[in-house]
């Protein structure tokens, strides 16, 4: 199926991606690109709408997610293809939706990344002052991060996400350690909830402050559903899939809780809402020296498994433009002896380098939110689409989601509130990252898609949709 | 459908391809940053002479402060920091028309290019 081109386009060895992942890899991918979310970026919410509005929007953004999880597992289980989202979009919609969906997945992944660098090294660069270091510059922690990762991937997928599920279940257990070190059940003992949130500061800006924390409100899963990314590296992809995806999103809900529950009781409002390390800061206020040590590494960890996630996700989704000739096929190369989508890893390193170096922590957050809200808007329309060319029974299908088409409904709006969340704070971003889609959209489709194969573009051995 | 058969891409023309591309992620990005349209505006409501008091932090908030090493002029800053959040009713429709537009153009050219697919694939019905 995969195929390594030489730059001419012409094929010269036939090498394929290495089907070795089963459903702990794929719960590594996706948790361990996410749960970073959770040690830095949701608080951000706090700073928008208060601790209140951090809490209403990490139901709602649970909500948002649980429906993309359900949704993509259906139309996933169905269409196995590397590239995730792409492959789904290129099957059900068509090949200039899914240069988009590509590039979405692209920015969302590397600019996440970028954020998941940014913060490893902040943190390496606070902790050492701290502890009596002069002069400590982030910016070789920062570098440091990537290439190390970046090396990482190119050896290979398995090594990869096998690290990714040891160092992401250390991340999640420094949650864990610390939500019962500071004793949950007996609030006023560590916990303050009552004194840090009260009736005149919980919602400061009213309930247009909570709209608006819907924009880093999605931080707190953002990333989940990257574990389609690898549909074609699965051993069993009908199974494995939805299996990794739904019990990754449940770790997720449980951690997203804890998180605020602790640094809500701890941390006022304004501070939770600045701060780049919510739990850790949440250990230093419990005095205790072990959980301090323990959430800087949790911290650390959190952002290497996510970046780690984010070069495999982002790398997959180039290379499979590459493949299908929608950019110079160059990138569609396969290594002949680790099996991974090599150049592809490589191109997209300088660019995730560049911007640690131009963009702060909520500025990299924030492109990577614009590319994911613009994604799922699609994903909603596209289940829609899916149903509608190929009903219930006309195709095999992996798993099939519950209460159709409410899922799809109620993610649209959500992401349309969304939108207007981001609007309040970053509205001329948005409309510049749209106009940057629309420009490469004409570029793609007056002139790149020329050099596409039409009927390549359907793999999957489905009938005919219907309507045409 | 007769079955198309699309040219071959020179070198050349691949890399004039990846410039474009890289240009236009960068411009997309860093233009934002650079022209300091990226991040919402925040104001300091500022006190002088602030206290814990006139800061109106509670005394359990005040302990958590001095925990993280703050005083009341270092958490000034942080504490009467606000959004003042106003909607721009015409900034928003230029955003939804433009994603509106977006998305519907999007649609449009993708079912047009997909219905190619689907004809040389399966045959056209015409």
């Amino acid at each position: 199926m995969a195929m390594s081109e030489a730059a001419s386009g012409t094929p010269v060895e036939r090498v394929s991606l290495r089907r070795v992942l089963g459903p702990v890899q794929i719960w590594a991918l996706g948790v361990g690109i996410v749960l970073v979310g959770e040690f830095t970026g949701w608080n951000f919410s706090a700073d928008k709408g208060g601790s209140l509005a951090a809490l209403i929007v990490c139901w709602f953004c649970g909500l948002l997610y649980t429906c993309v999880a359900m949704i993509d597992s259906e139309v996933t289980s169905t269409v196995a293809a590397a590239g995730g989202q792409y492959a789904q979009a290129k099957h059900i919609v068509g090949p200039l939706m899914a240069f988009n969906v590509a590039l979405y997945l692209v920015f969302a992944y590397t600019m996440l990344e970028v954020s998941d660098a940014i913060l490893a090294g902040d943190l390496i660069t606070q902790v050492g002052t701290e502890n009596g270091a002069v002069g400590l510059n982030h910016n070789p922690f920062l570098v440091l991060c990537i290439m190390v990762l970046v090396w990482l991937n190119y050896r290979g997928v398995l090594m990869t996400l096998n690290v990714n599920f040891v160092i992401t279940a250390l991340a999640y257990a420094s949650i864990l350690v610390l939500f019962f070190s500071v004793q949950p059940w007996s609030q006023g003992v560590v916990l303050k909830l009552g004194d840090m949130i009260t009736p005149s500061n919980a919602l400061p800006y009213g309930w247009i402050g909570v709209v608006a924390a819907f924009q880093f409100g999605i931080w707190y899963f953002l990333g989940i559903e990257g574990t389609t990314q690898a549909a074609e590296e699965v051993r069993s992809p009908a199974r494995s899939l939805p299996f990794g995806t739904m019990a990754g999103m449940i770790t997720l809900l449980i951690a997203a809780a804890l998180t605020w529950y602790v640094c809500a009781s701890l941390l006022p409002w304004q501070q939770l809402g600045v701060t780049f390390f919510p739990l850790y800061d949440a250990a230093t206020l419990t005095g205790s020296p072990v959980l301090k040590l323990l959430l800087f590494w949790g911290t650390v960890l959190s952002a290497v498994a996510s970046a780690n996630g984010c070069i495999n996700d982002a790398a997959r989704a180039w290379f499979s433009l590459g493949r299908d000739r929608y950019l110079p096929t160059w990138f569609s190369a396969v290594h002949p002896k680790y099996r991974t989508p090599y150049r592809s890893i490589l191109f997209l390193m300088p660019i995730a380098i560049a911007f640690v170096f131009i963009a702060d922590l909520n500025q990299a957050i924030t492109f990577s939110i614009l590319s994911g809200v613009l994604h799922y808007t699609f994903m909603s329309i596209n289940i829609l689409m899916f149903r509608n060319k190929w009903p219930l029974g006309s195709i095999r299908r992996g798993y099939t989601h519950p209460f159709h088409p409410l899922p799809a409904i109620l993610l649209f709006l959500l992401c349309a509130v969304t939108f207007v969340g981001i609007f309040l704070g970053y509205g001329s971003q948005l409309i510049a990252m749209v106009i940057f889609y629309v420009i490469v959209s004409l570029w793609f489709h007056f002139y790149r898609y020329k050099y596409v194969r039409r009927g390549d573009q359907f793999t999957m051995p489905w009938p005919k949709p219907r309507g045409y | 459908m007769a079955k198309y058969t699309p040219p071959e891409q020179s070198r050349a023309l691949q890399i004039v391809d990846i410039i474009f591309l890289l240009v236009a992620i960068f411009v997309a990005l860093w233009l934002p940053l650079k022209m300091k349209l990226a991040g919402a505006a925040k104001e300091i409501d500022k006190i002088d002479n602030p206290t814990w008091e006139n800061l109106k932090q509670s005394p359990a908030q005040v302990v958590q402060w001095e925990k993280l090493g703050f005083d009341p002029a270092k958490a000034h800053d942080v504490i009467q920091s606000h959004f003042h959040y106003n909607i721009d009713w015409t900034a928003l429709i230029v955003m939804t028309v433009v994603l509106v537009g977006y998305f519907v153009f999007l649609f449009k050219a993708s079912d047009r290019e997909y219905r190619e697919v689907i004809d040389e694939k399966f045959g056209s019905n015409k």
